[in-house]
């Protein structure tokens, strides 16, 4: 494997930083202000893509910014899994971008300044942990976004997102301090590095219950990735304006916590190591228990968002369950999952922003005959919930049909049988919501035939994303080789 | 000149006090000029002197012209060096940042408060680079005394905490005197380098374990270990706020590294880890100190008092990591003495700033602070963050070698407290900055676009160097590997893994 | 019995400034009265510099000051002879501390009597508590 030194990692981390100045700068001329968080997007992005060359060449590229502990430094390093999740993460930021126009314009939200300078530094977070080189810096960016996000969940700044915003930092912070943070001292003291290598760094003299104890203390010090019993912050945090909802809580943050749990279990413990004593099954069995529990409590819900949030937390234990079958097509599916699971959710989250802006409503009842009012939204809607549950024609099909076979490969014929039923629960709280909005009779409809579509910033993002969603389906291979090339990197070449 | 320099970082300050005092009665205006000067000089020679350590190791000098053991000898070493920098810098700062404070507080004793302050910083200076028990004490004494005159001369309650700060911090110091006499009765010697030679031949002697223990105790008094440490919230918050920014980053540190000069140079790790073996029960107690001060910080509801018990807890931190006795702890605890000093700077300085434009520092008098000073709010929020122990920030990294040496010597207990006082530290600034990020109520509800911003910044003068500390966290963090490993690991005996 | 007297009399240097040294700092502690407590500081003081002083005594010799003038070369000093120095020089520097603290704490004592008009801690603390009930 090539090990290229290059800058380009940090840069595409630093970008959105060094834009925060420019937007408070231009923060009283809206159009120019706008125009510098497109540009930051932009051009992260295209770094971002401009990388995937030489990383599908076999290559990974490394920056080491200082040394700051003995075998542990702040550092870059872009391999194929992290350049899965940073060019997922950076492509939707553009589009959330357009989208945060028309809804905050839309709905003629204060504080805007604050709000994009915040969302570029979750973002500048987000890839710095994708591009992690190791535990430390993982942490790094882990923490700098928790802290980061804050500001967006509580952007109205009542007493509900007050509320909101301590559960959230409580939950989060709590968690990573209370638990990762010593588990991670503790990986170092062992093992002397935090750097994540293929089968892991952690030495065999290490006993399987002191490992037992690591494994759960960074699931659930990870608590981004809404593992429960911690995942009552995200149902909290859709407080934000719903492009935060959107991006920061249906890809970027949850993700980064189901990131670095995967890193955790292939990089810092190894799948070997736990394989051989069967602690992979221990993770598997957590993750299906949030997967079915958050599934029937996503059914009770009537808020949209809410509903949406724990299917996320559902979702989000797909790939935590990816990662622990320890099997090539279970990690691949895993990790396939975070972007087709990405493109469908944040259609999702667009689609019940358009609806609050165009219309008030929040709650699901509400929204019986919405689809005549809204008939671009509720198909958008419509492509996005087929592509969370897994079904063809859409991306999240193909992740859901890699984690079964990883299931099959691993031989836990239980966990295919959770993801089946989960399917069919995903199915049993969306697809009502599509019905009731385009079927029912004059009387039972809430709206009035007239069309009336939310802004046109909103609406082009829903579309785009609707549509890679079902794009992903036909030509899932960037995605797919990326994650296939990372599952080379991560086993070591079997 | 260059000998001398181990001399100057004491010699100009003193100098200076002088200076302020004849100069001041006529023209009180050059009192900032000249301590500016006299700091900037003691600090660049107290750079310099870290080089010369770096490039030659550690050297001795004899005040005066005076050898040991007829004089007093300043020894300088990669330890009192690195510490010696940052209270100077510390120092520095505070003096810039608080010249407007100072005018405004003091109009008409700015001479005393500069002359006080100029020897307070002497006091410092001396402390650290003596090589000399009993010299140690008078320094000791002259940092105190000034001390109490900086926090007493300020209105309200100031006068009260100042004296019972007296109180408290004399019996601490006649305590060290008493260990000193002690010792003194032991060896016949009062040099630091012969007490250390000569004290392993009375090592059994039931007297040097009390002088030891007697000392230590007199520390515990001036460093405010819990629950030693009485006297330090009220001295810290009712004091003048220039006050409060120049001593609340420097006094601590200074005690804390006068305990580590004493146990490993005078008596030697082996005498304390593996004699006496005490380091485990001074754990215990810094366990304590650390859960006791942070939750007695959530119990405040004003800033400068929850700054305060978080001082103390602090204490606990370097204390514990201390007598982990390990490198791994000691490492913490040393850069944690860097790191604490431009943390608490850090938060004073900020509360310095927001005083300047609120009468009090009651936290619900705080809402919307992070609209009307938003740069003060963000260095508070990078202190707040640095203390919480989130990277980059300075903090983290101090945090993490006290956590892996607590791992190491399998003290659970404090490892335990540390992230306690961490999930505090959360808990603390985060009601800080909820009150502040949310705006008091019938202003700035609702959706509004374009929000009339009345920003009323502190002066320039406090902003930009509370600023730089802010950013220094963040520099130091990120350095922090190269602080151990360029100068901390030698600054830990090489007996010590 | 007789060991016990002996035990006693034999450090009674030490007997007193450790009773002196309590009495300073029982009345910091207890005492109510600013002054007082003042004056216990004090008291603890004088004792530890007692202590140091009284290390330096020894039976038969005189004050540390060589009786035979420069030329006198024929016999050498004998250090038997006189009383160490060095306590008492160090006490010097001890004292002087002590006043200066004195000072400092009689001033805030007299800063503290202008502001509540009352050096009695629980009437100052009373009055504290009657300002800040008068801020709300």
């Amino acid at each position: 494997m090539d090990l290229i030194v290059s800058l380009k990692p940090l840069f595409a981390v630093l970008i959105s930083i060094l834009v925060v100045p420019m937007i408070i700068w231009s923060g009283n001329r809206p159009n120019l202000r706008e125009a510098w968080t497109f540009a930051a997007a932009g051009i992260k992005f295209l770094i971002v893509a401009s990388m995937v060359p030489a990383v599908l060449g076999g290559a990974t590229l490394e920056w080491t910014m200082v040394q700051v502990l003995p075998g542990a430094a702040i550092a870059f390093r872009v391999d194929a899994f992290g350049l899965l999740f940073a060019l997922v993460s950076s492509f939707l930021w553009i589009v959330t971008s357009a989208y945060s126009i028309g809804y905050m314009r839309g709905l003629d939200e204060h504080g805007q300044t604050r709000y994009y300078c915040f969302f570029a530094l979750s973002l500048s977070a987000t890839v710095g942990v994708a591009f992690s080189a190791n535990l430390l810096t993982l942490y790094l960016f882990y923490e700098m976004l928790s802290f980061a996000t804050y500001p967006l969940v509580t952007h109205h700044q009542d007493m509900e997102s007050r509320s909101s915003g301590r559960k959230y930092i409580l939950y989060i912070v709590g968690s990573s301090i209370g638990l990762a943070l010593p588990a991670m001292v503790y990986v170092y003291g062992v093992s002397g590095t935090l750097d994540f290598a293929t089968q892991g760094i952690m030495p065999s003299s290490v006993p399987p219950a002191v490992l037992m104890a690591l494994v759960l203390m960074f699931l659930f010090g990870f608590a981004k990735a809404g593992v429960m019993p911690f995942h009552s912050w995200l149902p909290a945090a859709m407080v934000a304006p719903t492009p935060v909802s959107a991006l920061l809580h249906a890809v970027a943050v949850v993700k980064v916590g189901a990131f670095c749990i995967f890193r955790v279990l292939t990089g810092v413990m190894g799948a070997d190591l736990l394989t051989g004593i069967g602690l992979g099954t221990v993770v598997c069995y957590i993750a299906a228990f949030t997967i079915i529990v958050s599934s029937l409590i996503a059914l009770s819900q009537d808020g949209l968002k809410r509903r949406l949030a724990f299917s996320t937390i559902g979702q989000l234990s797909y790939i935590v369950l990816g990662a622990a079958l320890l099997t090539p097509q279970g990690l691949t599916g895993g990790m396939l999952h975070i972007a087709m699971h990405a493109f469908g959710k944040i259609t999702l989250f667009f689609c019940a922003g358009a609806i609050f802006v165009a219309t008030g409503v929040k709650n699901i009842s509400d929204m019986t005959g919405i689809g005549k009012r809204m008939p671009i939204t509720m198909t958008a809607f419509f492509i996005g919930s087929l592509s969370v549950i897994g079904l063809p024609p859409c991306g999240g099909f193909i992740s859901k049909w890699f984690l079964a076979l990883g299931t099959l490969e691993a031989r836990q014929y239980v966990m295919l049988v959770v993801i089946l039923t989960s399917s069919l629960l995903n199915a049993a709280y969306f697809l009502p919501i599509v019905y009731r909005a385009f079927f029912c009779t004059a009387e039972e409809s809430k709206f009035d035939n007239r069309m009336g579509e939310a802004p046109i910033w909103c609406l082009i993002p829903l579309k785009l994303t609707a549509f890679i969603s079902i794009l992903l389906f036909l030509f899932p291979q960037p995605f797919l080789d990326l994650a296939k090339l990372a599952v080379v990197q991560i086993l070591g070449s079997k | 000149m260059s000998q001398h320099l181990p001399a100057l970082p004491v010699i100009v300050p003193l100098l200076s006090a002088l200076l302020i005092t004849m100069l001041g009665w006529f023209k009180p205006r050059l009192s900032f000029p000249i301590a500016l000067a006299a700091l900037t000089v003691a600090l660049l020679s107290a750079v310099g002197l870290m080089g010369r350590v770096l490039s030659s190791g550690a050297a001795a000098y004899g005040m005066g012209g005076w050898n040991p053991p007829w004089g007093i000898a300043y020894h300088v070493d990669h330890l009192n060096a690195l510490v010696l920098i940052a209270v100077l810098a510390a120092a520095l700062v505070g003096l810039i940042a608080t010249r407007k404070c100072v005018k405004e507080e003091f109009a008409e004793r700015i001479v005393p408060f500069y002359t006080l302050f100029v020897l307070f910083v002497t006091g410092l200076a001396g402390i650290l680079l003596t090589g000399d028990a009993f010299n140690l004490y008078v320094l000791l004494e002259v940092a105190s005394l000034t001390g109490y005159a900086l926090i007493g001369i300020g209105e309200k309650r100031a006068p009260l905490a100042g004296l019972n700060y007296i109180l408290m911090g004399t019996i601490g110091a006649s305590f060290y005197l008493l260990g000193i006499g002690y010792l003194y009765l032991m060896t016949g010697t009062l040099n630091m380098a012969d007490l250390a030679q000569r004290l392993p031949a009375v090592y059994d002697s039931h007297v040097v374990a009390l002088a030891f223990f007697i000392c230590l105790t007199g520390l515990f008094v001036k460093m405010a270990f819990f629950p030693l440490h009485g006297w330090l919230p009220n001295a810290y918050s009712h004091a003048p706020s220039a006050a409060s920014i120049l001593i609340a980053p420097l006094t601590t540190k200074v005690m804390i590294y006068v305990m580590i000069r004493l146990t490993l140079t005078v008596f030697t790790p082996d005498y304390a880890f593996d004699i006496l073996d005490i380091g485990n029960a001074i754990v215990w107690l810094a366990v304590i100190a650390i859960v006791m001060g942070s939750a007695l910080a959530l119990a405040q509801n004003r800033l400068k008092h929850i700054l305060s018990y978080i001082v103390v807890a602090e204490v606990g931190y370097m204390v514990g990591g201390f007598w982990l006795g390990n490198r791994a702890g000691m490492t913490g605890s040393i850069l944690h003495i860097v790191n604490d000093a431009a943390m608490t700077l850090c938060v004073f300085l900020a509360a310095g700033a927001l005083l300047t434009r609120i009468r009090e520092d009651r936290l619900a008098g705080l809402q919307g602070m992070f609209r009307k000073m938003p740069l003060s709010m963000a260095a508070l929020a990078a202190g707040g963050l640095s203390i919480i122990g989130v990277p980059p920030t300075c903090g983290f990294f101090s945090k993490w070698y006290l956590i892996s040496g607590g791992i190491e010597a399998g003290h659970y207990g404090f490892v335990a407290a540390l992230l306690f006082s961490s999930l505090v530290n959360v808990v603390l600034f985060f009601r800080i900055f909820e009150i502040a990020y949310f705006e008091p109520l019938g202003q700035g509800h609702g959706h509004h676009r374009n929000d009339p911003s009345p920003m009323a910044e502190a002066p320039t003068s406090m902003l930009a160097p509370l600023v730089v500390v802010a950013v220094l966290l963040v520099v130091l963090g990120l350095y922090s590997g190269n602080l151990v490993s360029a100068i901390i690991q030698y600054a830990i005996p090489a007996q010590i893994i | 019995m007789n060991e016990w007297i002996a035990f006693l009399a034999g450090k009674f240097n030490y007997w007193g400034f450790i009773v002196l040294m309590m009495i300073g700092i029982y009345a910091i502690i207890a005492k109510k009265n600013l002054i007082k407590k003042i004056i216990g500081m004090n008291i603890f003081q004088t004792a530890i510099i007692l202590f140091y002083v009284s290390t330096a005594a020894k039976r038969d010799a005189g004050i540390p000051i060589i009786t035979h003038g420069h030329g006198m070369s024929g016999h050498s000093a004998r250090a038997v002879d006189y009383i160490n120095p060095l306590p008492h020089v160090l006490m010097l520097t001890a004292i002087v501390v002590s006043v200066a603290t004195l000072g400092v704490a009689l001033t805030l004592a007299v800063k503290v009597y202008r502001q509540y008009g009352s050096l009695e801690e629980d009437e100052i603390a009373d009055s504290i508590r009657a300002r800040a009930g008068g801020d709300q």
